[in-house]
């Protein structure tokens, strides 16, 4: 078995706000994130895809494959837009990076036959990140 | 559905590598320039995996600004600009980069928000350690 990882990134806002909280808790539990206008990250994006490799191309995945996949099922819907509003999930789910590390995970492991999606690795910024191995 | 959050800190201190089981010129042999009896330091980074359930309700596993707080209080502060072989956590133990992960480990398992996962630590931009509580490290 062999791991490969592919990074992206794409830019996007967001704000954190829950409408099972009140006013006041959003702001409490939210702080500065919970500013209705938005902020914005330079997110990065790692996707690990898991396999054997293969006896006559010696790959685990096509990357060309790996790389329209992302864009088109993840970066082209993400990249400069406004999650909250443009988003449909995040329009009833607070925009984390912990919900957005899920949402990739959901959009993209169906699409892959040869390889399986191993971790979906979203980076806030250089500090922060979460990862998502597809777990209940 | 449970997913794994890390956060990046930093600190900086200094410690010698001497182990007192070992005679002078064993030390030396062992530990090289970093027995140096006047000591040295790093910067180091501080990696906290911590899992848990992404809850319903603010789609986070635990408010970020509680795991700064503890983090910082345990290890940061606890560590930063301090010699390490003086300090109590290291009586009797060398302040090698693999005990400081077993040490921080310990400081912060008891995190009450989430599953402490993992301690990684960047003793230089070369050289990394991970400690999962004897688990194997995440991948």
């Amino acid at each position: 078995m062999v791991y490969l990882t592919r990074k992206a990134e794409f830019s996007a806002s967001h704000y954190y706000h829950s409408d099972a909280l009140s006013p006041e808790e959003n702001r409490r539990l939210f702080g500065k994130c919970n500013n209705p206008n938005g902020h914005g990250h330079n997110y990065t994006l790692e996707v690990t895809v898991k396999g054997k490799v293969d006896g006559t191309t010696g790959f685990v995945i096509d990357l060309k494959e790996l790389k329209e996949t992302m864009n088109r099922e993840v970066l082209d819907l993400l990249d400069h837009r406004f999650l909250n509003k443009e988003i449909a999930e995040f329009a009833k789910q607070v925009p984390t990076t912990e919900n957005l590390a899920i949402y990739v995970w959901q959009r993209l492991a169906p699409k892959f036959k040869v390889a399986k999606l191993h971790r979906v690795r979203v980076y806030e910024t250089v500090d922060l990140f979460v990862d998502y191995y597809g777990e209940a | 559905m449970k997913a794994y959050l890390t956060r990046r800190y930093w600190f900086s201190a200094s410690h010698r590598l001497h182990s007192d089981s070992l005679t002078e010129s064993q030390n030396r042999d062992t530990y090289g320039k970093c027995n140096n009896p006047h000591g040295h330091g790093h910067n180091y980074a501080l990696e906290v995996t911590v899992s848990g359930p992404v809850s319903a309700q603010t789609g986070m596993i635990c408010d970020l600004v509680e795991l700064d707080g503890f983090v910082t209080r345990e290890v940061i502060e606890r560590f930063g600009h301090e010699n390490l072989n003086l300090l109590d956590d290291f009586r009797g133990l060398v302040p090698t980069t693999e005990n400081l992960c077993e040490v921080a480990y310990r400081r912060l398992e008891s995190f009450p928000k989430a599953k402490l996962e993992q301690v990684r630590i960047e003793e230089t931009m070369l050289n990394s350690f991970a400690y999962a509580g004897g688990r194997e490290p995440l991948a």
